[in-house]
């Protein structure tokens, strides 16, 4: 087993598999000591809340230098708008990297899957690192990373529902099939949750809600990190496959032997 | 097919039969599901349900952290002109009060959008009477140009327009749209409407769904207290609310629960929202369109809007002004709209919002 095992984002590598999220904290105050105790070094912000003339109500001003800045596009509900969105975070120096939010279903706050496609493509172009979240789907899986996406982020179940894993089946075939980072986002409600994700041998999740939400968010990102790290670790040690029965040995074949 | 269809398939409904026949059961079980029909919405606005409160309010809560988190929106209204040709008797605004009315020119627009957003707010709505004479759309869009200048995103609350006229203010820069329909009941609708563009029921009922097609990006709806049955009110906001989340999917859907406050020249308040029922209905509100944002006026007392912060509203005016010109000089109470009950300082419900343990939000939108 390597020694070493990095995240790779476009060309930086990345210690922690724990993204996280700035929105729904009862104080911006909260985020750098969550960030702390998390150990994540990916934060991602909607372009939407940020408020640069704001003084300290602005976002940025409560996110540490290391921590690296994941701009996205909430709001956006075209293409078109994403691609806007990324444009206008770049030049407010946040950054190159963008995590692509198409959304035009504003109960489940379901992905757009082809314009979030489209944007990817575009946005690839001008040298950001895209980072697509999407409703899980091979084929489409196939495209981004065609497109050059850095990584695709299926959702594990809507946005804030802490519903879990529920699309298991397909993230297990993405993460079979493509080699570009698969890092779960969305639906991730319990460190559990986290761990099952990261033993299935997704590269990281990302969670908000539960974090942010949670009576203390400090001590809630702290358990995130310790279950991913976990995850990772029983990932990699290849534990075995599970069975319902013990094996008995070549019952059928055992005479070829004899 | 528009909500139109849902408010002639009720019509001839016996709703007070049907409030009197919910049984505790019925209340119980709605309470278990996680997707409510409306039977179950019924359930939990009918006078059964209210020993059922504090369940109520422990869902609503939790379900409001869940898909808004620890965080409170923060809103105010700029009104732009009181001129009105509509008589509704219960508005301060009607066309038969006499008072010296007035409407804002571009400078004084400027001026009040200006001095409102040097107290932080990010979120305005733009307010005027029903007198397009006197308001014309180019004035309405130059208002919004100007706005845009100071503001992160720009609401409109004016008279119902067509699609076309939407699409006008849109592309200027208003993103939001809200149009209350006052009373969902056709009858009391013509009672309370006397004259006015405004008797046309079925035109401003449709409004939002003109608004929703026009490309606004949140529409916010709801019907005003203190005139029709208060039970059927609350359930048509609520169908009408589920009704654009169904076919206008991409649009954000808002509500409210605006109480009818004495106004200077008109009716007094019937048919009266107490508070207990009030929280009733907000938190059914919040227990069967989860996703919906509710926000709250200064309409309500601050003690009140303090409680409602933990119960499933999403949006706090703060520091509202409700006449014209309003920012810039010293309130005369006679010419607004109706009175305020919360004149806390944004600062002051900021710090109210803190101390509940929420973030407030100035600025949650940018048109891009």
């Amino acid at each position: 087993m390597e020694t070493s095992d990095k995240l790779i984002l476009g060309k930086r590598e990345f210690s922690s598999r724990l993204l996280t999220g700035t929105g729904k904290f009862a104080s911006n105050e909260l985020i750098p000591p969550m960030l702390e105790a998390s150990g994540s070094e990916i934060i991602t912000v909607a372009l939407r809340r940020i408020d640069q003339g704001a003084g300290d109500d602005n976002i940025l001003k409560h996110i540490p230098k290391q921590t690296t800045l994941l701009p996205n596009t909430s709001g956006a509900r075209t293409a078109e708008e994403a691609v806007r969105i990324a444009r206008i975070a770049r030049q407010a120096g946040c950054g190159d990297f963008i995590k692509i939010e198409v959304i035009t279903d504003m109960r489940y706050l379901m992905p757009d899957n082809q314009e979030t496609l489209k944007a990817t493509q575009i946005l690839v172009q001008e040298g950001f690192i895209v980072l697509p979240y999407v409703m899980p789907d091979l084929t489409l899986s196939y495209r981004l990373q065609d497109a050059g996406a850095a990584a695709v982020m299926p959702l594990g179940s809507p946005i804030g529902s802490n519903q879990g894993i529920l699309t298991r089946p397909i993230i297990e075939l993405i993460i079979d099939s493509i080699e570009i980072p698969v890092i779960v986002d969305a639906g991730i409600g319990k460190p559990s949750q986290a761990a099952e994700a990261m033993e299935m041998g997704a590269d990281a999740v990302l969670v908000n809600t539960a974090i942010a939400t949670s009576e203390d968010p400090v001590t809630a990102g702290a358990a995130f990190s310790m279950a991913v790290k976990a995850g990772r670790m029983a990932y990699r040690t290849e534990m075995g496959p599970e069975s319902i029965q013990a094996n008995a040995s070549s019952p059928l074949t055992g005479f070829l032997r004899g | 097919m528009s909500f139109l269809n849902t408010i002639e398939e009720f019509e001839g409904f016996d709703f007070q039969g049907h409030f009197n026949a919910v049984t505790d059961q019925d209340v119980r079980a709605a309470l278990s599901k996680e997707r409510l029909t409306q039977k179950d919405f019924l359930a939990l606005l009918s006078e059964r349900a209210a020993p059922h409160l504090e369940t109520m309010a422990s869902k609503a809560r939790k379900l409001t952290l869940q898909h808004f988190g620890r965080t409170m929106g923060l809103y105010a209204p700029i009104y732009i002109s009181d001129f009105c040709s509509n008589h509704c008797i219960y508005c301060g605004f009607n066309s038969t009060n006499s008072f010296k009315r007035s409407k804002l020119t571009l400078a004084e627009v400027d001026t009040e959008a200006r001095l409102l957003s040097e107290t932080g707010i990010r979120h305005v709505i733009l307010l005027t009477g029903e007198a397009p004479a006197k308001t014309p759309l180019d004035y309405l869009e130059e208002s919004v140009r100007v706005m845009r200048k100071y503001f992160s995103s720009v609401s409109l609350e004016i008279f119902p327009m067509d699609e076309a006229e939407y699409g006008v203010l849109n592309k200027a820069g208003a993103d939001s749209l809200t149009v209350y329909q006052e009373t969902y009941d056709r009858d009391i609708y013509k009672q309370v409407h006397l004259a006015g563009k405004k008797r046309d029921y079925e035109w401003r009922l449709l409004a939002p769904e003109r608004g929703a097609r026009a490309g606004f990006r949140s529409v916010n709806i709801g019907a005003l207290y203190g005139l029709g049955q208060i039970c059927q009110e609350a359930f048509y906001s609520g169908l009408h609310a589920r009704f654009l989340e169904h076919h206008y999917p991409n649009v954000e859907v808002g509500l409210s629960i605006p109480r009818m406050r004495k106004a200077e020249g008109a009716i007094d308040p019937r048919n009266i929202l107490d508070d207990l029922r009030f929280v009733q209905f907000m938190t059914a509100f919040r227990l069967f369109l989860p996703k919906v944002g509710i926000s709250i006026s200064t309409r309500e007392a601050p003690e009140f809007r303090d409680k409602l912060v933990h119960l499933g509203i999403t949006r706090l005016s703060a520091g509202c002004k409700t006449d014209v010109g309003g920012y810039a000089k010293e309130t005369d109470t006679d010419t607004a709209q109706f009175q305020i009950s919360d004149e806390r300082s944004v600062d002051q419900v900021v710090a109210m919002i803190r101390n509940n343990g929420y973030q407030p939000v100035f600025k949650d939108w940018d048109r891009i």
